[in-house]
């Protein structure tokens, strides 16, 4: 259905090509992965299905991509889109409608479908994606996930043969992932429906695969094979794969079904230490609620950040009464109590769309709140002036785009320093600490997802605020960039800074989190230890936790050491 | 695959096709009225307050437009846009009565209210005052004025209010329906621009700057305009995988003649506008300006048949549509009848200062606008989440 012939592609301005040796067929009706670290290449090659590359992006196509016999050098992306539905990264940029129902109509109207058959397709397209409450609903209106389902919807009314998926989780919380791939799969099994699909959670998406096509590296050929096979080797690979490799289980389990019939010997293993790591679990919560400094001693450039053991009397870093916030007719948040103390971390959980924006947004002061009170480090966010803010909390916004503003990383971190009042030379001693290998004169929006996350959490940090804020920290992360991040956390939560993040990663969360707090409606419907409260849900439980239950396991690292 | 040629319609997408039945009434949007009906409607009631300065007159238009707006208007982002319609009918009425206060009004009065100290001129300024006498008569009259234009806003504002009009442009012919959709996505670009600009100030907060004040809104510019030029060019990408700008094959004859009808239509139409304008030209304007109009139409048709584009649900013009639009028709026509018949009631006179009556046979052509609010369906009331 889709055939690469030797393809590699580079574009303009670039010496090397981005891809190479990319050369591979996904038959007809196969549901074909596209794997590999950020940066290699992998919405090159999706983009070239439908020919966007290099019909739009420009640059230089060599070999052949043939999608359904038809080649993409002599036919335009429009002219491929009664056989190619591709949904990008970002919903928001794919509406040209501002209505559900008008957006699902769109493609079948550019092809010129009969309105008899178009109705009825938008019709079964409401009910196979759930969209059928909103369907007078403007787009603008939506959550993150529903947003997700309207594109996808709008892309398979025109019946495609081929579905190009570009992250399609990415921004969904688990539920709503599952529900998506559900649908996906659905496609697959019943119509015949082939898909391509990139995705960086390969936790949630890789049972569901018939092959992946892993990227190894940038300009490197792709491997083909089997989702067993391929996981074998793979440079990314999700906790489940993690596990199976730790355990040396042959092939490879990729479900957590598969993983948990051949667990009985590690869980007989592990049955002796399961005391001790889960005391250390329950100490690890504790000690932080101790605000003792936990894991590696803090390094230099923490060492200036508040230990709560110098100012033992100082306020917590947040402390919320009772806030309910009110934001256009819509109760964001009610009732809500919630005390972080310092080297704390915790982790915000709930569907899209359960207030976990809006309670950071509330304590940084970008929210006033309708009734209640929030303190952070005793001062009322919305009444401070914002120069005295960054001194108290740090947000790394959703998309940390916003907080950027300069041309080079150079001039950002100079802007930061003079900023938080910093010695010169602080920020950017911290951005080659998180990351080192950005140039100064890089623009900033030249950087990766993860490389321009890593320049924001330096710009916040900079200030040195006790309180650090994370929304939605892992999106577009790869599993390196990823346990990057997790290591800096780690850090910075051992030098005294608590931190919050707002997240739908539950393996982000089993890695980092002292506590879980999990969002429902605006409220808060738990609040515990991250073992207790993510093992009993089934939604938020991590895999290794689904495997080896019921012992109380989060991480393959915990079980590493258990056994080493 | 059995074509890989632009055949556009049927073959390529992948499923049988329905059984050509003419569409039924289920397939169009029969519970909404068509836009171009609540647009006709609304400016003939901006047309109807143009032929008048009487207040009475003018606030009767207004509590019309304004019922039917209360009572019809859908559930949909653009209809907030009512609200700032009023607000620049409103500063648009004090702007024009500060100007009658501080430049002076043309009109002649003798019941000074207030003197205010004139500034003196230069010589080469003359014509132009600043300060001196306010007269009741001068700002009455600007009162008037000002009244007037206030309600065509508002009625501009009403038909925004209950017809957005990017529903109005899917009403286009499918030879111009392309040029809609870019006027459509550039309308979006502008509340897109401003989200972004909001967005942005409150992130500068995060970097302990303050989110407030000029220099904020300067500095967040630059970052805006990119991230609205990127996205522009998302979203261009996203429709051309999407199929916008297709076109089907079409016989070259076809495409001779559409070129060749519509240049020689648009010909036809400047050739006659020019005639009725001119005195000499009595003769053949009416007849070239309307062979002109039919050959662009019939252009605009068969360039149609190059878009294989279908319509998903189309708004019907029906009868209701018809009654609804010609209410509006009628309260501009007979105003119009009104304004030269009976001139003194619809003009009411500043000199000599006379209380304004409420003339009865335009004040009951006016009430006829009122028809929609029992004709045009109710929108469903819908839940905000």
């Amino acid at each position: 259905m889709i055939r690469f012939q030797d393809v590699s592609v580079t574009y303009d301005g670039a010496t090397e090509p981005t891809v190479r040796g990319v050369d591979f067929e996904v038959p007809e009706g196969e549901l074909v992965l596209l794997a590999g670290p950020s940066g290699v290449g992998k919405s090159t090659v999706l983009g070239a299905v439908s020919g966007l590359v290099p019909h739009f992006t420009g640059g230089t196509l060599r070999g052949r991509v043939t999608v359904a016999g038809r080649d993409t050098s002599t036919h335009k992306p429009r002219e491929l889109a009664d056989v190619v539905g591709t949904v990008g990264q970002d919903p928001l940029s794919h509406f040209v409608t501002d209505t559900v129902e008008d957006e699902l109509a769109y493609g079948m109207e550019s092809l010129g479908l009969p309105p008899a058959v178009m109705r009825r397709r938008v019709e079964e397209t409401l009910d196979l994606l759930g969209l059928a409450d909103l369907r007078d609903r403007p787009i603008a209106t939506l959550s993150g996930g529903q947003q997700q389902r309207v594109a996808i919807g709008s892309v398979l009314t025109p019946h495609p043969r081929v579905l190009v998926l570009d992250e399609p989780t990415s921004a969904l919380d688990p539920a709503a992932a599952e529900e998506v791939l559900a649908v996906v799969q659905r496609l697959v099994h019943d119509l015949g429906t082939t898909v391509l699909m990139a995705e960086h959670r390969l936790e949630r998406v890789i049972q569901y695969a018939d092959q992946v096509a892993l990227l190894p590296g940038p300009g490197e050929a792709p491997v083909l094979g089997s989702p067993a096979e391929v996981m074998a080797v793979s440079p990314v690979y999700p906790p489940v794969v993690g596990l199976g490799r730790l355990a040396g289980w042959s092939p490879l389990p990729l479900t957590v079904r598969d993983a948990r019939r051949r667990a009985g010997g590690l869980r007989e293993r592990l049955e002796e230490r399961q005391g001790d790591i889960a005391f250390e679990g329950r100490a690890a919560a504790t000690s932080a609620g101790l605000s003792e400094p936990v894991g590696a001693p803090p390094r230099r450039w923490f060492r200036r950040a508040p230990k709560a053991q110098d100012t033992p009397r100082s306020p917590d870093p947040a402390e919320v009464r009772a806030l309910a916030v009110r934001r256009a007719r819509v109760q964001a948040l009610r009732h809500v109590d919630l005390t972080v103390t310092p080297g704390e971390t915790v982790a915000l959980m709930g569907r899209n769309g359960a207030g976990k924006s809006t309670l950071l947004n509330t304590l940084v002061g970008l929210v006033e709140p309708s009734s209640g009170s929030v303190r952070v480090g005793g001062a009322v966010p919305h009444r401070t002036a914002p120069r005295d803010l960054v001194r108290r909390v740090g947000l790394a916004p959703q998309e940390p785009r916003d907080l950027l503003y300069a041309d080079t990383v150079a001039a950002e971190c100079t802007a930061a320093d003079r900023d938080a009042g910093a010695d010169p030379g602080t920020c950017r001693a911290l951005v080659s600490d998180l990351l080192p290998g950005i140039t100064d004169g890089t623009h900033p929006r030249d950087l990766s997802e993860g490389q321009r996350l890593a320049l924001a959490l330096a710009v916040v940090l900079t200030a040195r605020p006790p309180l650090l804020l994370l929304d939605e920290p892992t999106r577009g992360l790869d599993y390196a960039a990823k346990s990057r991040l997790v290591t800096v956390l780690r850090e910075l939560a051992a030098a005294g800074h608590a931190i919050v993040l707002a997240t739908h990663d539950v393996e982000l969360a089993a890695e980092l989190a002292h506590r879980v707090v999990l969002l429902a409606d605006g409220e808060v419907i738990a609040d515990g230890p991250t073992a207790e409260v993510v093992v009993s849900s089934p939604s938020f439980a991590p895999q290794v936790t689904k495997i080896l239950a019921p012992q109380q396991w989060l991480t393959v690292a915990q079980v590493r050491r258990a056994l080493a | 695959m059995r074509s890989f040629g632009r055949t556009g319609i049927s073959t390529e997408s992948g499923t049988p096709q329905a059984p050509a039945i003419a569409p039924t009434p289920r397939h169009q949007r029969a519970a909404q009225l068509h836009p171009g009906a609540w647009w006709l409607w609304s400016l003939s009631l901006g047309t109807a307050a143009t032929r008048t300065t009487n207040p009475l007159l003018l606030a009767l238009l207004l509590t019309t437009s304004a019922y039917v707006v209360a009572t019809h208007r859908a559930p949909t982002p653009t209809a907030r846009s009512y609200t700032a319609f009023l607000k620049l009918a409103l500063a648009v009425l004090l702007i024009r009565l500060l100007f009658a206060v501080v430049l002076g009004s043309p009109v002649p009065g003798t019941q000074v209210i207030v003197t205010l100290p004139e500034v003196p001129l230069p010589h080469w300024a003359q014509g132009i005052r600043l300060g001196g006498r306010v007269t009741a008569e001068g700002l009455l009259f600007a009162l008037y004025d000002g009244l007037k234009l206030a309600t065509l806003l508002v009625c501009v504002g009403a038909a925004n209010a209950l017809a957005s009009p990017t529903r109005l442009l899917k009403s286009l012919p499918g030879a111009l329906y392309e040029m809609g959709v870019a006027v459509v996505v550039a309308l979006a670009f502008a509340p897109n621009l401003i989200a972004d600009v909001q967005r942005l100030r409150a992130a500068r907060r995060l970097r302990g700057r303050p989110d407030r004040g000029l220099r904020g809104l300067l500095q967040v510019g630059l970052p805006v305009l990119e991230g609205a030029l990127e996205r522009s060019v998302a979203l261009a990408a996203a429709m051309d995988a999407r199929g916008y700008g297709r076109t089907a094959d079409v016989p070259a004859s076809v495409r001779r003649t559409t070129t060749a009808l519509t240049l020689g239509g648009l010909l036809g139409v400047c050739a006659g506008t020019y005639g009725l304008l001119t005195a000499a030209g009595g003769t053949y304007g009416l007849p070239f300006l309307l062979t002109g109009l039919a050959a662009a139409l019939a252009g605009l048709r068969l360039g149609g048949r190059r878009s294989p584009r279908t319509r998903y649900r189309p708004d019907v013009w029906n009868v209701r549509a018809c009654l609804v639009a010609a209410s509006g028709v009628a309260v501009a026509a007979l105003l119009t009848v009104a304004a030269s018949t009976d001139p003194t009631a619809l003009h009411p006179s500043t000199i000599p200062l006379v209380a304004p009556s409420l003339p009865l046979w335009p004040a009951a052509a006016v009430l006829l606008g009122l028809l929609p609010a029992f004709l045009a369906p109710t929108p469903t009331p819908k839940e905000p989440s």
